[in-house]
């Protein structure tokens, strides 16, 4: 589903390089957390992902897409087979939750007499089917943020990348975050979720994916033995 | 409603300071530029009445037998500079200088022998009233035998050229200024707008939006925001004409307003410009993010 082959990404010629070197392959139905300090390429490999930014070298490989090489033009195909969540959650604050999670629907161009079952299904998915019309400010940020997971779910994506999701969130609706990305990687989707709670990681049991300075130092893939 | 123009409405809606900020912006920067265009309007208007007065008139020799002249008329009837064609006796100048030249009444009075000889004169075709086309028409006039001589006010047609060439080029030149200041006024307007839908834009391409579609909604946004804007220039402009007209009644008696196409032209420029305005500030904005 993903496969990285020896990756590189600098920004700017002279600086040191985002990532170097980073190799992994992610399979179908795994989930994979991501971790590692601030700085430490994390967000630069999930940009890669999604095709925000190119690799100086190397191949990047996402659900069947090179992104090294992708057209602009192709560029929103591959969005489209991807869901993305962030830390600020990006929500439209004018509009309800529906109407956020339905607009991922729309500009893709759903036929409109489909989207509101879509939408309702995916609201109830995330436990917020009672919060369809209310709009982000009269939501907690955990409720924010499963409306967010909702709008990347909706176009049911065979891989989720999310990017420090419960970084904003109270240990309570990390929890429940979390439990929500379980689920959806137990229905069959790929999940990578960056983080730097080593707490969660650690009390997973998943599969962990390390990096430090750039580079991927550890992949539990690997090595069963915890480098913590 | 399809999802462009949802957008595009919605958007109205939501940023209303904004949009009625570039509204205005618009209709300002359109208005001036309407002003100056109602200015050359009727500056052309008036270089035009002028013009109609070029007339090219050849003196014919006296005791001309009549059938020469008339059948000269028919040929110098479809020359193609010529609008029309009059024969006047010597006895009809006499008459309109006696009623046109006052100040000579009495000389003319005493006269025993008139001294005016009969007369051709050609009034032009709008397309050929200058001093070239004049020239040429007097040229081929000079062909005629019974032509004496041919007059056609020389100094002051080529004056009447200058001012026409001077006016066409600083109409020109200011027009292109004030067509190009508005340009910039309502691009910088528009990035605005841009800018402040920044993340919704950031999340219509990460959920998969195609550069076009995200484009849609801003295109006819531009475009509804360039007709306003431009039917408020023509409302402001035809307030300005009024009141002007109203304060100035003998002067303003001549001058004219837009007319349907030329209202239409200025509503055009609006909408083209708002269309315009959002492809280029969209499309900077898209490549960057």
């Amino acid at each position: 589903m993903i496969r990285f082959t020896k990756v590189s990404k600098q920004y700017t010629t002279g600086t040191d390089a985002a990532l170097e070197d980073v190799s992994f392959h992610i399979g179908r139905a795994e989930f994979a957390f991501l971790t590692g300090h601030s700085g430490a390429g994390k967000t630069t490999l999930l940009k890669l992902m999604y095709a925000a930014e190119r690799p100086t070298s190397g191949d990047v490989r996402v659900s069947g897409f090179a992104t090294a090489t992708l057209g602009r033009d192709e560029v929103p195909r591959l969005r489209r087979r991807l869901g993305i969540v962030f830390q600020d959650f990006r929500l439209l604050e004018d509009r309800t939750a529906a109407e956020n999670v339905a607009f991922a629907l729309e500009v893709t161009g759903a036929r409109a007499d489909v989207i509101p079952a879509r939408v309702a299904r995916v609201l109830d998915q995330v436990g917020l089917a009672m919060k369809a019309d209310a709009f982000p400010r009269e939501l907690s940020g955990g409720e924010q943020q499963r409306v967010a997971i909702a709008r990347a779910l909706v176009n049911e994506p065979p891989v989720l990348l999310a990017d420090e999701p419960t970084g904003n969130l109270d240990e309570r609706a990390t929890r429940g975050v979390f439990q929500l990305l379980c689920d959806i990687n137990a229905a069959g989707t790929v999940v990578v979720m960056a983080t730097h709670d080593l707490d969660l990681v650690r009390h997973a049991g998943k599969r962990t994916l390390e990096m430090r300075d750039g580079r991927m130092v550890f992949d539990s893939a690997d090595d069963a033995t915890e480098s913590w | 409603m399809n999802l462009v123009t949802r957008e595009a409405l919605l958007s109205f809606h939501r940023t209303r300071t904004l949009s009625v900020l570039s509204v205005t912006t618009i209709a300002f920067a359109l208005f001036v530029t309407g002003l100056f265009g109602l200015v050359a309007l009727n500056l052309r208007s008036a270089l035009r009445q002028v013009a109609e007065r070029v007339q090219v008139v050849a003196f014919v020799k006296r005791e001309t037998p009549s059938q020469q002249i008339s059948a000269a008329m028919s040929d110098i009837a479809v020359f193609p500079e010529v609008l029309d064609v009059q024969y006047v006796s010597e006895t009809q100048a006499l008459e309109r200088a006696q009623r046109e030249l006052t100040e000579f009444q009495e000389v003319y009075k005493g006269l025993e022998v008139n001294p005016l000889p009969p007369s051709i004169e050609l009034t032009l075709k709008p397309a050929f009233r200058d001093g070239k086309h004049a020239a040429v028409v007097a040229e081929r006039l000079h062909g005629f035998e019974f032509v004496d001589e041919v007059k056609y006010g020389q100094d002051w047609v080529q004056r009447l050229d200058s001012l026409r060439d001077i006016a066409g080029l600083i109409g020109l030149a200011i027009g292109f200024a004030f067509a190009l200041v508005s340009i910039v006024i309502i691009g910088v307007t528009i990035r605005m707008t841009v800018l402040q839908r920044a993340r919704e834009i950031e999340i219509m391409r990460l959920v998969g939006a195609t550069d076009w579609f995200i484009r849609g909604p801003f295109l006819l946004e531009g475009a509804i925001k360039g007709l306003l804007g431009g039917a408020v220039a023509v409302i402001l402009c035809a307030a300005v004409f009024g009141a002007f007209r109203a304060q100035r009644m003998g002067l303003g008696v001549g001058l004219r307003f837009f007319g349907v196409g030329e209202a239409l032209v200025l509503l055009v420029f609006g909408v083209l410009l708002g269309f315009g305005g959002s492809l280029v500030s969209v499309g900077r904005h898209l490549r960057r993010v």
